[in-house]
């Protein structure tokens, strides 16, 4: 029954931000509705961690169209905390925007909406379903990408719906071909679970092709290389507490999806998904590594990192021994953490200069302590400097993989990894500690930062307080794994390997 | 049900899927964004026809339930959807410099089709035979052939039929090797085209209004380094 109670908030939270009250009823509505899904989700994931199964029907005896297991309840938690932390950063966020009352109901009805539809990914245990929901997280968080109505604001919002769409269609087919292997190999019911008993009777032939279609389809929402193109576009026009949404948890629930077609083709013989994840997986990594290097524009630096981090879990997913799983859901939650907190810290470095370019930013330490230091430890967590969550996880994948003797692949991804923290702390240093250039002046001041560079820039409480609380869990799990995150993280690794 | 009844019925579904596959390779080539919109409508009419043809074949409600879905959704909501959230003006474009031109694009379009061919029949040979026929090679060439219109085609309305031609194509394959997918299912991913639709359509009328064109695929400031950065404070606004 609170599975059910996960989704209902969502959705009245956005019915009731549509009634027009003062601006600060749809920011707290959304703010309580958030934390409150964050306790429902970590009451379920706990109950799940301590070995409670949870299937909830939505009629008896007919499809079981809602299901909850270790892995599921993980991207649930993540989803909920990082839609928590992106709601508190909104409040400060929007206010510096200055907007018209409908123009903030909207963004924050669709940001409802656009949680309700990730929450509904990992709970929908059908596959045609889950295909729906996916659909709409696009189409939910489009108009969020286009907030700004700039035109490089609208130019990614389509690109980004175009390609997405694109590649729904083709997982489209691949999830009907699967449906007809689970009929040629005599039924049963169509769920994640019905699925993997099914597996061994299925004709190899329609199972290789849904997968490879699916792979295809919704590796182009989770950006994987070469269907990227459209992610730093669309992960840096949005407002940066939805780029925190977007790159943070979007693709980890879509990627979630990917993941749960690995134990239906390991349950096949002869059956290599494992090779696809790799090979997609490393390119992945080594592109995004060498695009991180060029880019002129800070907010699609964290967005080409999250292709890279993608390419690791996928990598990491790839070599399919239960203590890669494990590292790999470890990453899974180090890298939403630590990404949404990034895209916070870029957001508040745009709230003190109002220009995303990293050539225009210099000493951002000298005018907002605060962004300075937190663009810095961001940069520092998600290229996986110890002793930070994203450093205790990728060394485990590394290991995982040494263990197995596949040296190649590790060493590949070493090299990849280090390319990208070089890549990210070049640029992020010299944002933050580098001296202004002579001639070339700081962005154009914004309204709200009359005066010149020297006065310095204070966040606002909210942001501020949005910093901290997504930058505890990013301290905290790379020096210390709680028993009930380490029973869940292993739950979700058995989830794949079964 | 006698065998000849049963060999004309499958004669006239093979006829449905030969329009069909003429339907999305007159989109491919259209430039008047009315006729693409008439093509859809026609494509979504013949995977209507296919899915009562073969619901009439094996008595399946499944696929009647998938024909009245697709006789009201495409050829009836979709125009009138278009209407209300785009500006009137997206029907009366024509796209006169195409990415490639017709001929080049319809010979990557026949390429593409017998691909899909070769795709197609390995897969319809894999299932049981009364599930085989012209439909999913025909599907799978739908389905290409709207992924391609979406890279060779600037407009908004072509871009956004290309995307349901997507779907109408993983359709027309799945009405044959797919037919027992719960009705829920069938009408949510109806419901589900209507938010492209509508979310398209708004997306239309805001490029129209900033910008200033609906040619949207010819929009392009975001590039990696090399091209002039975008200038534009975003918080400012």
């Amino acid at each position: 029954m609170s599975a059910l109670i996960i989704l209902l908030i969502p959705l009245v939270a956005t019915a009731l931000v549509c009634i027009p009250l003062p601006k600060r009823w749809p920011m707290g509505v959304t703010v309580v509705a958030c934390a409150a899904l964050l306790v429902l989700t970590a009451q379920l994931a706990w109950r799940i961690a301590a070995g409670e199964a949870f299937v909830s029907a939505l009629h008896a005896g007919m499809l079981k169209w809602i299901a909850v297991d270790g892995l599921s309840a993980l991207v649930l938690l993540l989803i909920a905390l990082v839609a928590t932390t992106a709601s508190i950063f909104s409040i400060g966020y929007m206010a510096q925007e200055g907007l018209t009352p409908g123009k903030l109901r909207l963004y924050y009805a669709n940001y409802n909406l656009f949680i309700f539809s990730m929450l509904a990914v990992p709970m929908a245990a059908e596959p045609t379903l889950v295909w729906i929901v996916v659909e709409l997280t696009t189409l939910c968080s489009a108009l969020l990408v286009s907030f700004d109505n700039t035109h490089s604001a609208l130019e990614a919002a389509w690109k980004y719906v175009l390609l997405s769409l694109m590649g729904a269609g083709m997982a489209l087919f691949g999830f009907l071909v699967l449906f007809a292997a689970m009929q040629a190999a005599g039924g049963g019911t169509y769920t994640w679970d019905g699925l993997a008993a099914a597996a061994p009777q299925m004709p190899p032939i329609l199972l290789q092709t849904a997968f490879v279609f699916i792979l295809i389809g919704l590796g182009t929402k989770v950006g994987l290389v070469p269907m990227h193109t459209w992610l730093p576009d669309a992960h840096s026009q949005a407002p940066s507490p939805v780029c925190a949404l977007l790159s943070g948890v979007e693709t980890t629930a879509i990627l979630y999806v990917i993941l749960r077609m690995f134990p239906v083709m390991r349950a096949a013989p002869h059956s290599h998904p494992e090779a696809w994840a790799i090979v997609l997986g490393l390119i992945s990594v080594g592109v995004a590594a060498f695009l991180l290097l060029q880019v002129r524009d800070y907010k699609r630096m964290f967005a080409f990192s999250t292709v890279e981090h993608m390419g690791v879990i996928l990598t990491a997913v790839g070599l399919g021994t239960s203590a890669a799983s494990y590292a790999a859901m470890q990453q899974i939650v180090a890298h939403s953490v630590t990404k949404s907190f990034c895209f916070f810290a870029a957001g508040s470095t745009l709230l003190a200069l109002g220009t995303r370019e990293i050539g225009a930013v210099r000493g951002l330490i000298r005018r907002s302590p605060g962004a300075g230091a937190a663009l810095v430890l961001g940069g520092l967590a998600i290229t996986g400097a110890p002793p930070l969550a994203i450093f205790l996880s990728e060394f485990s994948i590394l290991k995982a993989g040494l263990t197995q003797g596949r040296y190649v692949v590790t060493g590949l991804l070493a090299i990849f990894i280090v390319i990208a923290f070089f890549g990210v702390m070049l640029h992020v240093n010299r944002m933050v500690f580098g001296a202004q250039e002579n001639g070339q002046h700081a962005a154009p001041a914004i309204h709200h930062s009359e005066g010149s560079n020297g006065n310095k820039y204070r966040l606002p409480f909210s942001c501020g307080l949005a910093l901290i609380l997504a930058a505890v869990p990013m301290l905290l799990l790379g020096v210390y794994i709680p028993k009930p995150l380490h029973d869940l993280l292993t739950l979700a690794g058995a989830a794949l390997t079964k | 049900m006698s065998e000849a009844t049963n060999q004309m019925l499958e004669n006239l579904n093979a006829l449905a899927g030969g329009l069909f596959l003429l339907a999305a390779f007159g989109m491919v080539a259209t430039r008047q964004a009315r006729g693409c919109l008439n093509l859809f409508i026609t494509q979504s009419l013949l995977l209507a026809a296919s899915a009562a043809l073969l619901g009439f074949r094996h008595h399946s409600e499944h696929l009647y339930g998938v024909a009245v879905v697709n006789l009201i959704s495409k050829p009836l909501v979709v125009p009138w959807l278009l209407r209300k959230t785009s500006p009137e003006e997206i029907y009366t474009r024509r796209e006169v410099d195409q990415v490639l031109n017709i001929p080049t694009a319809l010979l990557m379009a026949l390429a593409l089709t017998i691909l899909a061919y070769f795709l197609g029949v390995p897969l319809s040979n894999a299932v049981e035979a009364e599930f085989r026929g012209p439909n999913v090679p025909i599907g799978i060439a739908g389905l290409l052939l709207g992924a391609f219109t979406l890279t060779v085609r600037r407009e908004a309305v072509p871009l956004l039929l290309g995307v349901l031609a997507m779907e109408n194509g993983a359709f027309f394959a799945g009405i044959a090797i797919a037919r027992n997918l719960p009705m829920l299912v069938e009408l949510a991913i109806a419901t589900d085209g209507l938010i492209i639709v509508f979310i398209m359509g708004v997306l239309t009328r805001a490029v129209q209004k900033h910008v200033g064109t609906t040619a949207v695929g010819e929009m392009a400031t975001l590039k990696e380094a090399g091209a002039e950065p975008v200038k534009e404070e975003a918080v400012a606004k």
